[in-house]
């Protein structure tokens, strides 16, 4: 039972077959763990130790995960990591949670994040920053960086988190774990709380590729509580994803090795390249020419989403309200939303409504949408030429505590290779392809709509091989 | 474009956001930065080019107009409880109109 850290979904359900441990007690291991290790990471907000979980069946019967405190699960605690919704509960269980719970998941609790999802580090949430486990003076990467940290810590087997602009793959990159984000549809929002929803989308993190694959299976498919989760048919991720590589077209843009990239950082990922040209797959130099225009374009639109998402937060329905020295509606709205949400926060509602205001649209909130169209339509044009595109998902690796927190702007730089990837709406994971320091690096591999069994088929070559 | 601090009092006004006259300040500079950089936009010649609001491809989802979940009382109680400031089953407000 000390080998817990290390559990995958596929050695958990082994342990429950060879009769090793049983769901109870493999639940109470990991809450001991927990509660001893999490002073000094803050990965988890909330912890599940409530009496004894009865037995459950499924395919993910009795497995342990975490979830990220943006996802709702019916009659706990929701805070996306924000004063303003400290004392909110979930009054009903996310998609994503009712189809873990109908396989039999387990869970162990809820995780740390940037403050509705918006940040690069994890250091803006309203209680407490996390720490990344392969080094404590380190950011574990945002915004599902309490996910990324547990897994990474083995203080659960696996996942979920939510990707709106890399938050899924950036904290994997950091933290040397698997990180997959869908293709935008792929899998019901319902439950998640909104912060930009054209590219929102809920993502897995894994001890390996073979787990995103099991859990995408599970979490994907058409809702009707959310008319974007497309109908089409959810097919078994793992069932080829033994299949060799060879012949596979991979494109790797040019663009993506342009000043910004750490140097060392660029070694690792070529090597990784390499290393896939040496499985038999072709390796192919592509471009995609706007790709320097994509930040600037993600965040306009993803800060103007937001700031009609986050009107609901006025401190009338739910949540955190100021009610002192208050005399009418107006006070109660910009005293509850100027106390109870974060300096990030408010950022971003600002530039969104700037971005979205009478005279600026046009410049802003239009030109990005067109824009958006360039992008998407550079990846339609490589996906022609190449079945995946791969390249690094972040810039650096894991940064110091308090490094960038000072400028906005080099937070966001942190996004450049990962928002991209939102706006065309294709599905990427990140792998980890190696160690720079002692510190993990990301590998990103880019797939077509709807084709991640291909790029899990590649990340799973790759890890195995 | 530089914000300057009127712009930030306008922009909080319309998103009713509360700032102290320090935050006004600090993100007068932040957003003036921010704005820079997204200028860079304008490179991108975009004549006659469509927009993009969403890439699910899909449209105009219909459903029949009728209840599919029945009234759960108590689930009404459960969010209506989430209320800062409540009288019975009903949510209190601040007046909207000042005498």
């Amino acid at each position: 039972m000390n080998e817990i850290k290390n559990l995958t979904i596929r050695s958990t359900l082994d342990g429950f077959n060879k009769k090793e441990f049983s769901q109870e007690e493999l639940r109470q291991e990991f809450l001991e763990l927990i509660k001893k290790e999490n002073k000094k990471l803050n990965a988890y907000l909330d912890i599940f130790d409530g009496p004894e979980a009865k037995v459950m069946s499924g395919v993910l019967k009795g497995v342990p995960c975490a979830i990220k405190d943006n996802i709702l699960i019916e009659d706990t605690r929701c805070t996306a990591a924000s004063k303003i919704l400290g004392n909110y509960v979930s009054t009903y269980d996310a998609t994503v949670i009712k189809k873990l719970k109908e396989a039999g998941a387990i869970f162990l609790g809820k995780t740390n994040l940037d403050e509705f999802a918006m940040g690069s580090s994890t250091e803006n949430s309203a209680f407490g920053l996390t720490k990344n486990p392969h080094d404590l003076s380190r950011v574990p990467g945002g915004t599902s960086g309490g996910s990324a940290a547990a897994v990474a810590a083995g203080l659960t087997v696996f996942a979920l988190g939510s990707d709106t602009g890399g938050s899924v793959r950036q904290p994997a990159s950091f933290c040397g774990v698997v990180g997959l984000k869908p293709t935008y549809g792929r899998v019901s929002r319902r439950g998640l709380m909104a912060t930009a929803s054209s590219l929102d989308q809920v993502g897995t993190l894994t001890k390996n590729v073979y787990d995103s694959a099991l859990v995408l299976g599970v979490i994907s498919g058409r809702d009707h509580f959310d008319s974007t989760a497309v109908l089409k048919e959810v097919p078994d991720y793992t069932y080829e994803i033994d299949q060799s590589i060879k012949g596979l077209k991979i494109g790797v843009p040019k663009e993506y090795f342009a000043e910004g990239l750490n140097n060392r950082v660029k070694n690792v990922i070529q090597e990784a390249i390499s290393k896939l040209g040496g499985l038999g797959a072709e390796v192919i130099e592509i471009s995609l020419p706007h790709s320097e225009y994509a930040l600037a374009a993600y965040y306009i639109i993803m800060s103007s989403e937001v700031s009609a998402n986050l009107a609901r937060y006025d401190g009338i329905k739910y949540g955190f309200s100021v009610s002192e020295k208050v005399k009418n509606l107006i006070d109660v709205y910009t005293r509850s939303r100027g106390v109870g949400l974060g300096e990030e926060v408010r950022r971003r509602i600002m530039l969104g409504t700037y971005a979205l205001s009478a005279g600026y649209y046009e410049a802003y909130y239009r030109k990005a949408q067109q824009v958006r169209t360039l992008i998407k339509g550079d990846f339609d044009e490589a996906f022609k030429k190449v079945d995946v595109i791969v390249g690094p998902t972040a810039p650096t690796v894991a940064f110091k505590l308090g490094e960038k927190t000072s400028s906005p702007l080099s937070m966001y730089l942190e996004d450049v290779y990962t928002v991209a990837i939102n706006l065309a709406g294709v599905p990427a994971i990140s792998i980890p392809c190696g160690f720079i320091d002692k510190l993990p690096v990301g590998l990103q591999l880019i797939g077509k709509h709807f084709d991640e069994a291909t790029i899990l088929r590649v990340g799973h070559n790759f890890e195995n091989n | 474009m530089p914000i300057s601090i009127k712009d930030v009092e306008h922009i909080a006004k319309l998103a009713r956001l509360g700032l102290s006259d320090k935050e006004k300040d600090k993100y007068s500079k932040e957003l003036s930065d921010i704005l820079a950089y997204m200028d860079k936009l304008r490179e991108v010649d975009t004549k006659n080019m469509e927009l993009t609001a969403q890439v699910s491809g899909l449209r105009n989802i219909l459903r029949k107009d009728e209840n599919h979940e029945k009234v759960d009382v108590e689930k009404i109680k459960k969010i209506i409880g989430q209320a800062p400031d409540r009288e019975d089953n009903f949510i209190k407000t601040k007046p909207i109109l000042e005498k």
